[in-house]
C-alpha cells in the first residue's frame, strides 16, 4: 500500500545514565491514521512521544515529522504538531479561554484569527459555557477537553495525545474517543500513548506494543489478534453424524483457516468473523445441518499483549520511567 | 522579532493574571513580611540599636536599605517557583512544544519578577518615608536603588530558576530556599553594619553580594551622592560579575532540563 508517511522513527535510542529508556526503536506512522503506542508505565512510550514533539534529543537515531528532523528542524516540527500532555498540565488560575489565548499568541496567531479559532474550539469541545471560569473549577473531564482544545489550537497536521483518558470516568472517556475519531475523519493524524488495551483496540488503526524500550509487535489490532491464530467459532450440531460433511464443506474456504472436529461439533479458526460467519451459516444451511449452539471467541488485545511481553499490562515492571 | 515580542508579552500577561487571582496569598507571603521587618523590627530595635554604631539617625532609616534588598532577595530566590510548578505539572512542556523562542518563557519570568520587585521596593520606600526616612539622593537616588535591586534580582532569579530546573521535587526546592534565605540576611549588612559584627560573621558577610548591594543603597538613602557614588560604582561591577555567573549557571541548568 502506498501511503504518505507522517512520522518516521529510525533506530531511536534514548539513554538516561545507564538506563535505556528507548532501545533501537524504528517505526512509521502513516498520514491520516490513529497510531497507538501501547505499553505499561516505564515502557518507553512517553520518551518516544517526547522525542517526536521535539522536547527530547535522541541519544542516537533520528525521528522525522512530515519529513522534518525533530532536532535540526525542531521549529518547523513545532508548527506542524499539537500536543496534549497528561491531564494536570493546566494553569488552575487561568480560565479556559485564557489558556487558548495564551497558546494563540505562542503560535503567533493574530488576535482575530485566535478569537475565531478559540470560539470554534470551545464549541467543539463543549466548553462554551465554562470558558470564562478559572480552570481550577473544572472537572477532570472538562480539563481534558480543554487540554484537547489546546492541542488543536494550532490546527495541527499531527496531534499527539499522552494517555488521553487516564483517570477519566467512563462517559468522559467515550467522549474523548468520539473527538479522536472525529479528528481522524477530518484527516488529522493522531499519535497517542495509552496503557488501556480497550482504548488501543477501539481507537487505533495501528499500534505498537512497547516494552522495555523496544517494539514487541506492530500492526492493526485485528492483524495482531489474527497473528495469534485468529478467532475461533465453535459449533454444536444437533445431528452429530453431519459433522464430517460440514467439515469437508468448510475446509479450504476463504476466511477459514482451519477446522477441527470436537465431540459435539466443530472448532473453526477464522481470519475475520465478518466474512467467516455468513459462510459457515450458509454452508450449514445448504447441508441441512441444524446448529444447536454457536459460540464465538475473539482473541482480545490482552492475549496479544501477554503473548508478546510475557505478562499482563497491569502487572508492574521493576524499572520506573525516567524524565 | 515581532513574534518574540508577542510570545513574551503573552507569557508575561499570564504571570500578571495569576498574580491578580492570587492577590491574598501574594500579599501575605511577599509584601507583608517585608513591611513587618520594617515596621516591627525597625521600631522594636529603635532604642536597642546604637545610632553611633549604625551611623544613622535612627534604626528604621538604617534598616530601610536592608529591607529593600531583602525584598529583592526573597522575590528573586522565589522567582523560579512558578516555573518549577510548570515543570512538575507538564505546563512547561506544553509551552515548549509550541514554536516559541526557547528563551521566551524564562525572559517573561524575569520581566515579571523584576517588575513586581520594583513595585515592592517603591512601597517599602514609601512606607519608610512615612516613618521619616527621606532618601538623601531624591528621585534619581530612588531610580539608582531600583537599578541595583534589579541587577541583584536578575542573578537571584537565575539561581532560583537553575534550582527549579535541577531539583527532583519541589520539596527539595523549598528546603534549599529556606536554608539560603535567612543566613543570607544575617550574614549581610542588612540588620547590623559589618563593623558591629563578630569577626567571623563580618568576614563571611563581605563575600555576600547582598552586603555590596545594601552598602550602596544605604548611603543613597542616608548620606548623599558623594558618599554613595563609589559604592554604587562598585556594586554595579560586583553585580555584573554576579549576574554573569548566575545566568551562565541558569542557562546550563535550563539546557540540561529541556533536552
Amino acid at each position: 500500500m502506498d501511503r504518505t508517511i507522517a512520522i518516521n522513527v529510525n533506530r531511536l535510542c534514548k539513554t538516561y545514565d545507564s538506563h535505556k529508556a528507548v532501545d533501537d526503536l524504528s517505526f512509521s506512522v502513516y498520514a491520516g491514521e490513529i497510531f497507538g503506542l501501547l505499553g505499561p508505565n516505564g515502557a518507553g512510550k512517553s520518551t518516544t512521544l517526547r522525542t517526536l514533539i521535539t522536547l527530547l534529543h535522541p541519544t542516537s537515531g533520528t525521528a522525522t515529522v512530515m519529513g522534518h528532523d525533530t532536532v535540526r528542524d525542531a521549529d518547523t516540527v513545532r508548527t506542524l504538531i499539537g500536543y496534549v500532555p497528561q491531564e494536570r498540565a493546566i494553569d488552575r488560575f487561568l480560565t479556559g479561554r485564557e489558556h487558548l489565548q495564551l497558546l494563540g499568541a505562542l503560535y503567533h496567531l493574530t488576535t482575530d484569527e485566535a478569537t475565531k479559532r478559540i470560539n470554534e474550539l470551545l464549541k467543539l469541545v463543549d466548553l462554551e459555557d465554562h470558558a470564562d471560569r478559572p480552570a481550577k473549577t473544572y472537572s477532570g473531564g472538562m480539563k481534558r477537553k480543554l487540554d484537547i482544545a489546546c492541542g488543536l489550537l494550532p490546527n495541527p497536521k499531527i496531534l499527539f495525545l499522552d494517555e488521553p483518558t487516564l483517570g477519566l470516568d467512563v462517559q468522559s472517556r467515550l467522549r474523548i474517543w468520539e473527538y479522536v475519531r472525529m479528528l481522524k475523519a477530518r484527516g488529522m493524524t493522531v499519535v497517542m500513548t495509552t496503557n488501556y488495551l480497550d482504548e488501543a483496540d477501539q481507537l487505533c488503526d495501528r499500534l505498537a506494543i512497547i516494552d522495555g524500550g523496544k517494539i514487541k509487535t506492530l500492526g492493526s489490532p485485528v492483524e495482531l489478534k489474527i497473528a495469534l491464530g485468529g478467532d475461533i467459532v465453535s459449533l454444536t450440531l444437533k445431528e452429530l453424524d453431519r459433522i464430517p460433511s460440514l467439515e469437508t464443506e468448510l475446509k479450504g474456504r476463504p476466511a477459514i483457516k482451519s477446522v477441527r472436529t470436537t465431540t459435539k461439533g466443530l472448532d473453526i479458526r477464522v481470519e475475520s468473523p465478518e466474512k467467516a460467519l455468513p459462510a459457515i451459516l450458509d454452508a450449514a444451511n445448504r447441508l441441512g445441518c441444524s446448529i444447536e449452539f454457536i459460540q464465538y471467541n475473539r482473541p482480545r488485545l490482552d492475549d496479544v499483549f501477554i503473548a508478546h511481553t510475557g505478562r499482563a499490562i497491569t502487572e508492574s515492571i521493576p524499572e520506573t520511567e525516567s524524565a | 522579532m515581532e513574534h518574540y515580542w508577542q510570545e513574551i508579552s503573552a507569557l508575561t500577561m499570564r504571570w500578571v493574571r495569576r498574580l491578580s487571582r492570587e492577590k491574598f496569598s501574594m500579599l501575605f507571603t511577599l509584601v507583608q513580611p517585608m513591611l513587618f521587618w520594617l515596621i516591627f523590627f525597625g521600631n522594636l530595635f529603635q532604642r536597642a540599636a546604637d545610632t553611633q554604631v549604625m551611623q544613622a539617625p535612627n534604626y528604621i532609616s538604617f534598616l530601610a536599605a536592608g529591607v529593600v534588598i531583602m525584598t529583592v532577595l526573597n522575590n528573586g530566590l522565589a522567582g523560579g517557583v512558578d516555573l518549577l510548578f510548570d515543570k512538575e505539572n507538564g505546563f512547561l512542556e506544553r509551552l515548549m512544544s509550541t514554536p516559541i523562542h526557547r528563551t521566551s518563557v524564562i525572559l517573561s519570568r524575569f520581566i515579571f519578577v523584576m517588575a513586581i520587585t520594583s513595585m515592592q521596593v517603591l512601597v517599602i520606600l514609601g512606607v519608610s518615608y512615612l516613618f521619616g526616612v527621606h532618601p538623601a539622593t531624591g528621585i534619581l537616588g530612588v531610580a539608582t536603588i531600583l537599578l541595583i535591586g534589579m541587577m541583584f534580582g536578575v542573578g537571584l532569579t537565575a539561581i532560583s530558576m537553575a534550582m527549579a530546573f535541577s531539583v527532583k521535587s519541589h520539596g527539595d526546592f523549598f528546603s534549599v530556599l529556606g536554608f539560603l534565605s535567612l543566613p543570607m540576611i544575617f550574614l549581610s549588612s542588612a540588620l547590623v553594619p559589618l563593623t558591629a559584627m563578630p569577626g567571623w560573621m563580618s568576614f563571611l558577610a563581605q563575600f555576600n553580594p547582598m552586603t555590596w548591594a545594601i552598602d550602596a543603597v544605604r548611603p543613597l538613602i542616608l548620606s548623599g551622592w558623594t558618599e554613595a557614588l563609589p559604592h554604587v560604582g562598585m556594586v554595579i561591577l560586583v553585580m555584573l560579575v554576579f549576574d554573569a555567573l548566575c545566568l551562565y549557571g541558569g542557562a546550563k541548568a535550563f539546557r540540561r532540563a529541556m533536552g
